[in-house]
């Protein structure tokens, strides 16, 4: 079996962190929302608020360290193999099939994951950074002479921590996915990841 | 939602903690002002007030002696004249000419009611306004605890040993003039008290947030007069000049849109609000105090500090119906009901009661208008409930804010063929009133012709409401309301529209489309990996 290094530990860091101030932030964001009550709104309310300042500084650190290192390339899009990907999670999963996608250090991210990670970054995450802004300072916002009406923002942000829940549920879902159910977690705690052997695939 | 300042915010990385500090700076200065009460003068020293006085008119002279202007200037306030003018919608108000739901009108009650009038004599019509020795000094200036006002005596203390009620068997001392002049001073907790705590018949009857405990309250009843701490007077919010006390209830201020007025800074003057020394951003500290601060273009600050209202362990009327009244018990006399903590809840002058401890106010908009009913006016007993005052405000008009209410129900006399309010005779020792012959039709007829209204002879009982705005017992920061009990669902806040507060409001359908969404992925990974684990070893 071959394994290889694609996690920096940094990358684990960051990743890891995010993970645990999302779901801090999923837990509390919807106790605000009035879906529950575990914490109490008051403490929910500080929490959830100082977990947001907690994500955008590591948020400003993780973006920061993509273009330093150029990482960033690894979410630019690609439609090669993108269709082999769908087939073979829709298919070729349940027969196994040999995973249509070898991955490298250079290109750690199958198509599809390019597709999702860039969702999360470009529409999802500024989706939930400027309501959540907006919907810390809207007195303020107002005060300079906007009109945000704070059930808009409310509602913006509520959009935005659905969307960002589904997709926690397909993330969780699609690690179990590697070469073995634990390949990508075991990869993302020791930045050391398990790929299938190009033989042994062929032979299953 | 607008907002017409701005608060600098510290990113909250200390967030977690509560930060919270409405008290503090006023706590610190607790000391300078308990040493500030000495007086320059001993009034025991002044000749003028070392004679025997023979009636309450005869000190006033003395005083004035002195004091020269200083009738002059009672006779221009609300205190004295009972009548106020409300510019913003020409209604003619004071206690003179409203109309409420507790003992009803004044008017054809005056021998009774002016036990409260800071006058000597008003017992009818005729009383003379003008008189400078009408005017009641004591009742505001006594200092030892012993002057006081008798139902029935048209404003005057009782100059001899007086029983009350007349055949009860208890007497009321006569009051030493002489004592009570010579050690006048500054008003207190108990001289405003004597009647503010007092208001609609009895101890925390009409207010709820007003009554006998804040005579000397702990820190929990109100943390601004607790009698061991910071120990503010009345007059230390309402602070008083030239005898014209502000703090209207008439002409409230709503929303003070001010900063803490410093002396010597903008002006001298202190209106009887929050901000007028907290300032508009009165939670101290960034982060979540930041984030209470930004509450303040909308909730009033009484909305968050006053928990619950009559909480000093003096129950507070909540509801009053005249129209069970005239109940007489076994033996064919008057009779009283109470509750198992021995508190009147029937009385046959007066019908029935509900009372209430620690009550939850309501809240509404409130910017500041009020509009009575007022004698004349039309009732329509269709409408359920006539509002003896109606309250102006809204989400969106800029003047309101949020504000706590007691909102009290009454069910009063009225008359069905003029669709008016009426105005029963109901103290007195004559044929007429009520509390004596228990006779609607009489009472009502006397109390309306004192009050120079058409009444048909037809008495019908109507629902009324009257809400008032609450404003004392202001409660330590640490027993404020918190966040969640108003951002729920079904809390305090539900009723208030126009605002929307997380917690309570959410988009259904946005919220049914994310559910169905993270349901929807959950469900499909579940089938997923459900599939890949049959087929393991297929």
């Amino acid at each position: 079996m071959e394994r290889i290094y694609i996690f920096k530990r940094f990358e684990r860091f960051w990743h890891w962190s995010q993970a645990l101030l999302i779901i801090l932030m999923m837990v509390t964001g919807f106790e605000i929302h009035g879906t529950y009550t575990l914490l109490g709104y008051g403490d929910a309310s500080a929490l959830h608020t100082s977990a947001a300042w907690a994500l955008i500084a590591l948020w400003v650190f993780a973006i920061f360290w993509h273009f330093t290192t150029g990482e960033w390339r690894q979410y630019i899009p690609t439609t090669e193999n993108l269709v082999a990907m769908l087939r073979y999670y829709m298919s070729g999963i349940f027969t196994h099939a040999p995973h249509p996608f070898r991955l490298t250090q250079l290109r750690k991210h199958n198509p599809l994951q390019r597709l999702a990670y860039l969702g999360v970054k470009l529409m999802i995450n500024p989706l939930i950074w400027l309501s959540g802004l907006a919907y810390l300072y809207y007195n303020e916002i107002n005060a300079v002479g906007f009109g945000l009406d704070l059930g808009v923002v409310a509602l913006v942000h509520t959009i935005g921590a659905f969307l960002m829940l589904a997709f926690l549920v397909v993330h969780v879902y699609v690690i179990t996915t590697g070469h073995t159910w634990s390949s990508h977690l075991k990869a993302m705690i020791t930045g050391w990841e398990e790929i299938e052997d190009p033989q042994q695939g062929a032979k299953s | 939602m607008t907002t017409n300042r701005s608060i600098r915010r510290v990113p909250p990385w200390r967030g977690l903690m509560l930060v919270f500090a409405l008290a503090g700076a006023a706590l610190a200065g607790s000391g300078a002002l308990a040493a500030a009460k000495a007086s320059t003068a001993d009034h025991a020293k002044f000749k003028e007030l070392q004679q025997s006085f023979a009636s309450g008119p005869e000190v006033t002279k003395a005083c004035l002696i002195c004091h020269t202007e200083a009738a002059k200037q009672v006779h221009s306030t609300k205190h004295w004249s009972w009548e106020f003018l409300n510019p913003a919608t020409d209604q003619k108000l004071g206690k003179k000419n409203v109309i409420n739901n507790f003992c009803i009108s004044v008017p054809s009650n005056y021998p009774f009611c002016t036990s409260c009038h800071v006058g000597y004599g008003w017992k009818d019509a005729n009383f003379d306004f003008t008189a400078e020795e009408n005017v009641d000094c004591l009742v505001c200036h006594d200092t030892t605890g012993s002057y006081r006002k008798l139902p029935g005596l048209a404003g005057h203390p009782p100059y001899q040993d007086t029983e009350i009620p007349p055949g009860s068997g208890k007497f009321a001392k006569a009051v030493d003039l002489t004592k009570v002049a010579q050690k006048v001073g500054r008003t207190s907790r108990d001289t405003c008290g004597a009647c503010h705590f007092f208001g609609g018949g009895g101890d925390g009857v009409k207010h709820g947030d007003m009554d006998s405990s804040l005579a000397a309250p702990d820190r929990e009843l109100d943390v601004h007069m607790d009698a061991t701490g910071l120990d503010f007077t009345c007059g230390t919010c309402h602070r008083t000049s030239s005898h014209d006390v502000p703090g209207s209830r008439y002409t409230p201020v709503a929303r003070d849109t001010e900063g803490a007025h410093i002396p010597g800074r903008e002006d001298d003057s202190l209106p009887a609000t929050c901000p007028a020394c907290h300032g508009q951003a009165p939670h101290k500290g960034g982060g979540h105090a930041a984030k209470l601060n930004d509450h303040t273009d909308v909730v009033a600050c009484q909305t968050c500090h006053i928990p619950q209202i009559a909480r000093g362990g003096v129950a507070t009327k909540m509801s009053w119906d005249w129209s069970t009244a005239g109940q007489m018990g076994p033996d064919g006399k008057p009779m009283l009901k109470k509750d198992e903590a021995g508190r009147v809840i029937y009385d046959s002058k007066k019908g029935d009661f509900v009372l209430g401890e620690n009550v939850a106010p309501e809240y509404r908009w409130f910017n500041g208008e009020v509009t009575y009913t007022l004698l004349g006016d039309k009732v329509d007993k269709s409408e359920g409930v006539t509002r003896i005052n109606r309250l102006g405000g809204s989400a969106t008009d800029g003047k309101s804010l949020i504000w706590p209410m007691k909102v009290f129900v009454g069910v009063q006399p009225y008359d069905p063929v003029n669709r008016t309010l009426v105005t029963p005779h109901t103290a007195g020792n004559d044929d007429t009133a009520y509390w004596k012959n228990f006779g609607w039709e009489k009472a009502i007829k006397t109390g309306m012709q004192v009050s120079g209204a058409a009444f048909s002879g037809q008495v019908d009982f109507v629902r009324t409401e009257m809400s008032w705005p609450i404003t004392h017992m202001v409660a330590p920061k640490e027993k404020a309301v918190r966040c969640g009990e108003c951002h729920m669902k079904g809390g305090r806040l539900e009723a208030v529209g126009g605002v929307y507060i997380p917690g309570r409001d959410a988009n259904p359908l946005i919220d049914l489309f994310g559910w169905l969404m993270a349901g929807g992925a959950l469900l499909g990974a579940l089938v997923h990996g459900g599939l890949r684990i049959v087929r393991r070893n297929g």
